[in-house]
């Protein structure tokens, strides 16, 4: 689904300089070598992986213009063979709306290309690794500086010793320092895999200090090297100090781990908080309140292929409506007739939440819908390499503190929210002062339902969206609303945070099933010492 | 009073059938052969049952095209187990003492079928099991047409180790808590200290069914993978615990040319859920892809989209296994001129059929496949690229070498042994079938 805009966007880039490049060859190239670089490009449609690989090396040893299109184009997946052409190597263009298949050599146009006609070259890991090199080596000269710093660091991952005069070239023409910075690292990587026992030691000094995976690699390959003991002992020492800064970071890791599991829970939660810690419904369907709030996005996904990247401002207002009316609709049908009996509630609801599961299996099939991430919460933001922030978990972090301050603001200062706190603090008293109880009621319980839609849209970009989603969310739920006091919305934000936080750190040492037991017990001691949870309602209400 | 009786009656009527027994059935039993399907199509596992359930309706309906089996028309009995692994049981029994069927094609997490195994050995039943599984098993009553570990765990550790496949010095194994997992990761830990990786080069991870905060883990997979070695993961993870965990990979910015990650559960269905935009060069280790070319292949996926009425569904391996089980019974069936399950037994002895990759499956005597084992690469439309394939076809071993308690075992369902866990150095059969 992504592949038509990329190579939309990448292929005018690749013609230009395509024919540049061509350009430049005709004016520039002798005969032989260009002979030389065609028998290259012909062992890339060979079958064995090993083939391909020297091919890739030759093209980079070649100095030819054209391998920086062609070896780019194999890294994405854009390079054919043609099977009605001899098997000529071709990227396929868009033109006039047609595709077109054009030569890679010679950038001649071999007219329009039936679907299969092309049959796509392959690469596998190894390849994939080669190439990233390669294509670094071939970009420490582009004309953006990013991409530079990128291919400095595409050749430190992987430094072969092709690389080396071609980075040493690069710096004493870079003039940008972050560029020479970075070329520097590659080049002490170079030479601690290549070079001789006085240069090693001095790359190890450079490197030591950084915290770039990458580097930690070419560290570690160092220390654990045994024919030179100088060489390891001071490797393993630059490691010791990094794993030293790395804690640090680590502990920072945990805890941001700890808060967006948090976030995710009073996500789930916060609906609850509202049916159950408010109204008193012990609602075993809110589950599946996250559910058609999940599938809400789906749909609306479904209905806005185009704008995937909207989509979610669109789902978040459709599921607030949908489990909304769902729920109003819930209320007013079953649980209005239940008030009072805890019990049948708890079945009846139950019963609900199989229909429901079963309903969308009917629907939508028991298998799982994809819901599309958007570009823009795909990915990480890296503060250096031992610390990185997802974008989905920043974004729905912010979200959730957004969802409740808005509860939060409703159930304060609006005045349904005074008229929801009216009657669930005495609804006898309430009703002889004009409201109507009844219509209060359902308004609540749709309310707390549209906000676990909201949850479950949330839910959706994390999880998987399928007639189950809401049975793995409703007893955390529970346990949220339960451990941080029930009625209160505090206590829940305080309640998911800390079970969340909880969870994470004690994961690294448990594994995840034993950490998700010990909460458990947890929770059901601090129950036994206070009944109400954390934040405990007093008063009349509580009482009666 | 005769309202309230008529009403009595079609209430009976319609429970008869719906639990299968239809009335006309005891006159119809002389011209129909029926067979029993045993998938979950509610609960969790329904996302991957109700798939192989159509896949053997699909079946039955292309042979009563054909004719049928022994001039018989054959009919479908499917019941719902409904992912609950008691349930299985009483199901199984209901097919085979109710519906009296011939053979039932079915089950899917190993729990479910260690939960209908005493079933099928007390009525004498005739299974087929087309899941991979973890081995350490073989029943006179059923037919395991999924992969056993040394024709998948096994076979996708030496890609990794091997030159082409990266050779990979430290490994990650990572599974759902159950019993496959820790079987299958039992024997790759033993076969790993025995190819001489050591101990402290391999991290051993399960998490819960249906886990869904994979940051830690994801995580630690990365620091683990930054000490030097190249390293892999070895996924046992299963059902839609994946999707998460590999969007996490992605989000996290592990590539697979920096840790690849081999699947076992993971197949051309799962993938159908999630944008593989960032998975490209992510292993699997299967017998079947649906990308494999051949002729049979093409026409299998062709009839799959036509039955099921829609372009975008998928093919993947237990779908495979469900027609070579089938076909392969059917053969047996015609062999032996009977649908008795002793004779039809004995006929599945080194039977084969051609499967859908373009080699030829064999069913064993120790009642595991021959099939060839194939490594793919997930692509960004959501299929799998071949690349790699073991020359020929590999022997299913119900017994797995490499665990001491096991090494001694074979199964063979053929005179003299006929056992199913005879051990070679004592000369016994533990006597005990499962």
């Amino acid at each position: 689904m992504l592949r038509i805009p990329v190579s939309l966007r990448a292929r005018p880039v690749i013609l230009a300089f395509l024919a540049l490049s061509f350009l430049l060859d005709l004016l520039s190239a002798t005969p032989s070598r260009a002979d030389d670089f065609e028998t290259s490009v012909a062992k890339l449609n060979d079958q064995s992986f090993t083939v391909k690989e020297e091919a890739v090396l030759e093209l980079v040893q070649s100095g030819d213009d054209r391998a920086l299109a062609i070896l780019s184009a194999l890294q994405d997946g854009e390079l054919f063979s043609h099977k009605k052409q001899n098997n000529v190597i071709v990227f396929s263009q868009e033109i006039d709306g047609a595709p077109h298949a054009i030569d890679v050599l010679t950038a001649a146009d071999l007219g329009e290309h039936g679907k299969r006609d092309l049959k796509k070259i392959t690469i596998n890991n190894k390849l994939r690794g080669a190439l990233k090199a390669a294509l670094g080596a071939l970009r420490l000269y582009s004309k953006d500086p990013d991409t530079r710093i990128a291919a400095a660091k595409a050749v430190l991952a992987n430094p072969s010793p092709e690389a080396l005069p071609l980075v040493v070239e690069a710096i004493e023409k870079e003039q940008d320092d972050a560029v020479r910075e970075a070329l520097d690292m590659a080049q002490a990587a170079l030479l601690l895999t290549n070079g001789d026992a006085e240069e090693r030691l001095a790359a190890v000094g450079m490197l030591s200090g950084s915290m770039d995976p990458d580097v930690w690699q070419v560290l570690g390959r160092a220390a654990g090297q045994e024919a030179d003991a100088d060489l390891a002992a001071a490797a393993q020492a630059a490691l010791a100090s990094i794993e030293n800064q790395k804690s640090v970071y680590n502990l920072l890791e945990t805890l941001f781990f700890g808060v967006s599991l948090g976030a995710v829970l009073l996500l789930a939660a916060v609906g609850l908080a509202i049916t159950f810690g408010v109204m008193g419904v012990i609602n075993m369907a809110h589950g599946e309140m996250l559910m058609l709030g999940a599938y809400t996005t789906f749909v609306v996904q479904q209905l806005m292929p185009n704008a995937i990247e909207y989509s979610l401002f669109v789902a978040v207002p459709a599921a607030f409506i949908v489990t909304g009316l769902v729920g109003i609709a819930i209320e007013r049908s079953i649980i209005r007739l239940l008030y009072g009996r805890p019990l049948e509630t708890l079945l009846a609801t139950f019963g609900i939440s199989l229909f429901l599961q079963q309903a969308v299996r009917s629907i939508f099939s028991p298998l799982n819908q994809p819901v599309t991430t958007p570009d823009w919460m795909s990915g990480f933001y890296a503060v250096n390499g031992a610390l990185s922030l997802t974008y989905n978990r920043l974004y729905i972090i912010v979200f959730c503190i957004l969802v409740f301050l808005a509860l939060l603001a409703v159930l304060k200062r609006t005045p349904l929210g005074l008229q929801m706190r009216a009657v669930t603090q005495n609804r006898a008293m309430a009703s002889s002062m004009g409201i109507r109880t009844g219509r209060v009621d359902a308004l609540t319980f749709g309310l707390g339902s549209g906000i676990a839609g909201i949850g479950g849209v949330a839910l959706s970009q994390l999880t998987n969206v399928g007639p189950n989603l809401g049975q793995a969310y409703i007893v955390d739920s529970f346990m949220v609303v339960v451990f941080g006091g029930v009625g209160n919305l505090w206590g829940t934000l305080v309640g998911a945070l800390t079970l969340g936080v909880a969870n994470k750190f004690m994961e690294p040492w448990t594994g995840a099933v034993v950490a998700k037991i010990l909460v458990l017990v947890f929770i059901i001691l601090f129950i036994q010492r206070r009944p109400r949870g954390l934040f405990a309602l007093k008063g009349r209400a509580v009482e009666s | 009073m005769k309202n309230m009786m008529n009403r009595v009656m079609k209430g009976a009527a319609a429970t008869a059938l719906a639990m299968g027994v239809s009335v006309g059935a005891a006159q119809a039993q002389d011209d129909t052969i029926k067979i029993g399907v045993l998938h979950s199509l509610s609960g969790t596992m329904a996302i991957s049952e109700t798939t192989l359930k159509d896949t053997v309706l699909m079946l039955v309906d292309e042979q009563n095209k054909k004719g049928g089996l022994l001039g018989k028309k054959l009919e479908a009995v499917v019941v719902d187990p409904a992912s609950d692994w008691p349930l299985f049981a009483e199901k199984a029994r209901e097919l085979l003492e109710v519906n009296k069927v011939a053979a039932v094609f079915g089950c899917w997490t190993s729990v479910s079928r260690k939960s209908v195994l005493p079933v099928f050995e007390e009525l004498n039943g005739m299974l087929f099991y087309p899941v991979q599984y973890e081995g350490e098993e073989s029943s006179k009553n059923v037919f395991y047409t999924g992969a056993a570990p040394n024709q998948q765990a096994i076979p996708a550790v030496d890609y990794l180790m091997s030159e082409e496949g990266g050779s990979v010095k430290r490994f990650v194994l990572a599974g759902t808590d159950y019993v496959y997992p820790r079987t299958t990761n039992k024997i790759l830990e033993q076969y790993l200290l025995d190819k001489g990786i050591p101990a402290e080069d391999i991290m051993i991870n399960y998490t819960p069914f249906g886990h869904s905060d994979w940051q830690t883990i994801v995580s630690d997979i990365k620091a683990f993978g930054s000490a030097g070695k190249k390293t892999a993961v070895v996924s046992t993870i299963n059902g839609d615990a994946n999707v998460p965990f590999y969007k996490e990979l992605g989000n996290q910015g592990i590539a697979s040319s920096d840790i690849p990650v081999v699947a076992f559960s993971v197949g051309e269905e799962e993938l159908s859920g999630i944008d593989t935009g960032p998975l490209v060069g992510h292993l699997a280790a299967w017998n079947y892809f649906m990308s494999a070319e051949s002729p049979v292949n093409d026409e299998f996926i062709e009839k799959w989209q036509a039955f099921i009425g829609s372009e975008d569904r998928v093919t993947n391996d237990p779908m495979e296994a469900t027609y070579i089980g089938f076909n392969m019974w059917v053969k047996a069936v015609e062999a032996a001129g009977t649908t008795d399950v002793d004779m039809v037994r004995d006929e599945m002895n080194g039977i084969t059929y051609p499967n859908l990759t373009g080699g030829i499956a064999v069913m064993n005597t120790n009642h595991h496949l021959t099939k060839p084992v194939l490594i793919g690469e997930i692509q960004d439309d959501g299929q799998f690229q071949i690349v790699w394939s073991t020359p020929k076809g590999v022997i299913g071993d119900a017994w797995t070498d490499f665990l001491p308690e096991s090494k001694n075992l074979v199964a063979d369902w053929t005179a003299p042994i006929s056992c199913g866990n005879f051990n070679i150095t004592t000369g016994k059969c533990s006597g005990q079938n499962y």
